[in-house]
């Protein structure tokens, strides 16, 4: 009975051998696509049993793992969540999920940077519980109070930039939410939370700034057309048609001033400073039709439109709209037809101004830390492109001190300080109030921030509004708040 | 006979020196599961490591008294695996807040105690032949009693289980070793008709009707298991068995391929006729559709444990670090997953290699040992630990549909774990048998030894023939 017995004997190596297989499998050759599977919670558990790395605001944590007595060990909470919910994003076990600098940044904050490398093994030999770096915002709290504070709950944006860096000042995005509620270990709430959420008409989960609906600019978008004239051959001081009404070539459609005013002293000609001042429409129609679509398609792209671009957070590129007749590029020019940007845009267009032409990248991550705050990562300042010459830069600025000194951004006004800014008021439709827009930077001479304010559909003001008297004092109130550290 | 034997080595020192390794492993795993999960040693390591140890230590002295040439490598091995399977019980344990752990502990202690117990009590397992018909009666009432209405009790769909004086008793688990014993005296008693009568078709010797009723039978019972206690694992054990030990006994293939038709034809039968079970293919089939996760009796458990083990990676969470609670039956049937999250591939590859060497040392014996009915016993005993490892871990692996089995040793179940260990002093006792010198005075046959009433010829049952001691030669190792 031997010879059977060892037959007996192979057989049972062959099915520990199919065994050894199945498990190599499993555990090696499938387990990557098995680890990555959505239904596997031990993913978002192991990000949750590691301590997971605190979000930084000027020394101050605005995002920090507590402990927590369940299977995740460490409960994620945003100190002031609304305030910074759109740059935090939230970290949800509930729905497996993380949006902002958690997911973009989440390879420091959980510890599995490439980076943190050496401080895993020395947590490995020292037996220290694995832990994640920190990461520190560019974010200022004052002006990104001030910011949420001058919106007043009026659904729309406020970016502010520092010019000469490209560090990202203030991002705000009204309305918001509190990333604790989708944070909740309870999965229940926290997925009612998010439907909640995720359901409201006014969208507070999007971050309007960087990746909301794109917005027409009105007349902000002078400011880049403006540009475009100096730097091909117009000056400021001399005289471009501005009538009171314009019809582009090839066309009966006519082009009105706003309020169908005059422009200038009602001659038919004015200034492109006086244009600026006044926020005429013709002769920016105009000059944009003198200059062809190519010059100005090229003058937006130099400001970052049509670019991707990511803060880390992914930015809608903004558009400069294929204007196949004279009429379509006659309206772009002052900021209509389909011209659509991101209030992160329109920043970028007036820091650009503000530092010379030179526009340099937005971040918004000052620098990563280790578990033990040593610095692993410093963001350097980045020259995005050259939007303009220093000459027209200058000019630029001195029309937009103008325009805020005695044009339509008087509101803008502080005492004692120049400020350049350009209105805009985009109107969308006979039957919805138009947008609020503001865009400049202050000091003139020493340009410390620049900033974009949006209100959508005329906020608290309705059909009523224009970017003078409902922007501008919000990008004052803010500027002065950064001014006044 | 004493010349083709090698001078005969009791082995007990390599015994207790592996002995003590198992302790180690048992006693580092109950630590390490502690230290992992709520970062402090266990309140009562220092009883624990007592008792435990002591268990062991004396359980080997008492071997080593008994059965002074039993394989030195069975008992470490099982107390290997069983140590590894209380450490992670424990670890579900403190991930679920259960208390499963202790009564567990308790049942290891008996276990052994009644391997050891078998070992000094069963002095010849020869004994065990005038049992054969007793024990189909035994093994058949065992099989029966779930279904007794008042006794038997259902749990996930499987009646399986009965209740006596508060305690849950899996009966199956006590009628497979009465059935390994009716098996070995039924057949080396017909083997010869088995293997030699019958006509000849394409090759293949077909045996007769009357020698072909019991594996019928044997089929039947096993369908009816199935039918009747929804258990899928318990009938592919009884028939691998019975199979797997009439070819040992008959060494026809016929025999197999027979087997392996009927069991592919009742599988199919069942498949059509069953809905659980054509889940249960459905399921193994298609387990990462999210229709067929999410279904009630869905892939959820199999997907869970894969992915359980996918995190486990090589070598492993760690004991206490990982997340095996996920897996329903994280303590039972799916144990193994359990070990591949904590422990890595390293770590089921190892419980894989203990189970090897139980497996074929088992064998070794059967192939050393002199009388028929022991190699039968033996045969059967070790390939029916192969098969049940084989179809528990091919389950939870995906490599076979998944079947409601445990793993021998390691999984929890006081009645499984007690009586895996009756099998290691049963295999013990066998391989003393086995190994010790053959002295023919101190190899006395004993009195009684056809009391079932069945002729037969002494010399093919007791004595090894020519081939058979030319395979035992070439079998040992060196």
């Amino acid at each position: 009975m031997n010879q059977p017995i060892r037959r007996v004997a192979t057989l049972a190596l062959l099915m520990f051998l199919a065994l050894m297989i199945a498990v190599t499998m499993i555990q090696f050759v499938r387990a990557p696509a098995l680890t990555a599977d959505s239904r596997n919670a031990r993913t978002i558990y192991e990000e949750y049993g590691r301590e997971r790395g605190p979000i930084i605001v000027a020394d101050q944590t605005v995002a920090s793992s507590e402990p927590a007595d369940d299977v995740y060990q460490f409960l994620r909470t945003y100190g002031q969540g609304e305030l910074y919910a759109h740059s935090t994003g939230y970290f949800s076990v509930a729905f497996n999920s993380m949006t902002g600098i958690e997911r973009l940044e989440n390879d420091v904050l959980g510890g599995s940077s490439q980076s943190l490398a050496l401080q895993r093994l020395r947590d490995l030999v020292t037996g220290n519980e694995p832990r994640g770096g920190g990461v520190e915002l560019t974010l200022d709290p004052q002006i990104q109070q001030a910011a949420v504070d001058a919106l007043n709950g009026q659904r729309g944006s406020i970016v502010v930039l520092e010019p000469d860096t490209g560090r990202i000042l203030a991002m705000v995005s009204v309305p918001s939410y509190d990333p604790n509620l989708l944070a909740s270990h309870d999965a229940a709430a926290a997925r009612e939370s998010y439907e909640a959420l995720s359901t409201d008409e006014s969208r507070p989960l999007i971050n309007r700034a960087v990746a909301g609906d794109l917005y027409a600019p009105g007349s902000a978008f002078k400011v880049v057309t403006a540009t475009a004239m100096l730097e091909n051959g117009y000056e400021p001081d001399e005289l471009i048609d501005a009538p009171t009404q314009y019809s582009p070539p090839g066309t009966s459609h006519t082009i009105n001033n706003p309020g169908e005013a005059t422009c200038g002293d009602g001659s038919g000609q004015a200034t492109l400073l006086q244009s600026l001042r006044q926020s005429c429409n013709t002769p920016f129609a105009i000059a944009a039709v003198e200059m062809g679509e190519e010059t100005m398609r090229e003058q937006a792209e130099a400001f970052g439109f049509g670019q991707e671009l990511a803060i880390p957070m992914a930015v809608t590129p903004s558009r400069f709209p294929d204007a196949t007749t004279q009429a379509e590029l006659a309206q772009s020019a002052f900021g209509q037809f389909d011209v659509r940007v991101t209030p992160m845009q329109m920043a970028m267009v007036a820091s650009a101004i503000a530092n010379d032409g030179s526009l340099m990248r937005p971040y918004l991550v000052e620098r990563t830390l280790s578990p033990d705050l040593d610095v692993l990562r410093v963001t350097d300042p980045e020259e995005l492109s050259v939007a303009m010459g220093e000459d027209s830069a200058a000019q630029m600025t001195e029309m937009m001190v103008d325009v805020v000194a005695n044009g339509t951004g008087f509101r803008a006004q502080i005492p004692g300080i120049d400020v350049a800014g350009k209105t805009g008021t985009a109107e969308i439709s006979t039957s919805i109030p138009p947008h609020a827009w503001f865009i400049g930077f202050a000091p003139a001479e020493d340009p410390q921030f620049a900033i974009a304010v949006v209100v959508e559909n005329g906020g608290y003001q309705g059909f009523g509004t224009d970017g003078g008297s409902l922007a501008a004092p919000m990008a004052r109130s803010v500027l002065q708040a950064a001014l006044s550290e | 006979m004493a010349a083709v034997q090698q001078a005969a080595r009791p082995g007990r020192l390599p015994e207790l020196a592996l002995t003590i390794v198992s302790v180690m492993i048992g006693l580092g795993a109950y630590a390490l599961v502690h230290l992992g999960a709520n970062g402090a040693m266990p309140e009562n390591m220092a009883s624990a490591a007592v008792i435990f140890a002591g268990a062991a230590l004396g359980a080997h002295l008492l071997i080593r008294w008994a059965a002074p040439y039993a394989d030195p490598v069975l008992f470490p091995a099982a107390l290997a695996l069983n140590g590894i399977g209380l450490g992670m019980i424990e670890r579900i344990d403190i991930a679920l807040g259960s208390t499963q752990g202790s009564s567990q502990a308790i049942f290891t202690l008996i276990g052994i105690a009644l391997a050891v117990l078998t070992v000094m009590t069963i002095r010849d397992h020869r004994i065990l032949r005038r049992y054969t018909y007793t024990s189909l009666v035994v093994g058949s009432v065992f099989l029966i009693l779930p279904l007794i209405p008042g006794l038997g009790r259902e749990i996930y769909g499987a009646r399986i289980w009965i209740d006596v004086a508060g305690f849950s008793f899996q009966p199956a688990e006590a009628a497979k070793i009465f059935f390994a014993i009716f098996f070995a005296g039924y057949l080396v008693v017909n083997r010869d008709n088995l293997a030699l009568a019958g006509p000849k078709v394409l090759g293949l010797r077909l045996p007769q009707l009357r020698h072909f009723a019991p594996l019928l039978l044997a089929w039947l019972v096993c369908i009816a298991v199935l039918i009747f206690q929804k258990d899928l694992g318990t009938s592919l054990l009884f028939f691998g068995l019975f199979v797997s030990m009439l070819y040992v006994a008959t060494d026809r293939l016929s025999w197999i391929i027979i087997g392996g038709l009927l069991a592919l034809g009742g599988g199919f039968v069942v498949f059509q006729l069953f809905p659980h079970v054509t889940a249960r293919f459905n399921v193994w089939l298609n387990a990462m559709e999210p229709q067929v996760y999410d279904a009630p009796f869905g892939s959820y458990q199999v997907v869970q444990g894969n992915f359980g083990m996918a995190s486990g990676g090589l070598f492993g969470t760690g004991l206490g670090q990982g997340y095996p609670s996920i897996v329903p039956q994280a303590n039972s049937d799916f144990i193994i997953a359990s070990i591949g999250e904590e422990l890595g591939m390293a770590g089921v590859f190892a419980i894989l290699a203990l189970y090897l060497v139980l497996v074929i040392r088992g064998l070794r014996s059967a192939a050393y040992v002199r009388d028929g009915f022991g190699k039968l016993l033996a045969a059967g005993l070790s390939f029916m630990i192969a098969l049940q490892v084989f179809v528990v871990v091919g389950g939870v692996t995906r490599l076979i549909p998944l079947t409601g089995l445990t793993l021998p040793l390691v999984a929890l179940g006081g009645s499984s774990l007690v009586l895996n260990w009756i099998v290691i002093g049963l295999l013990l006792r066998i391989s003393n048998a086995a190994r010790r010198p053959n002295i023919p005075s101190a190899d006395p046959i004993p009195s009684a030894w056809d009391d079932d009433g069945v002729a037969e010829n002494p010399e093919a049952a007791s004595e090894p023939t020519e081939a058979d001691r030319a395979d035992t030669e070439a079998m040992r190792m060196p």
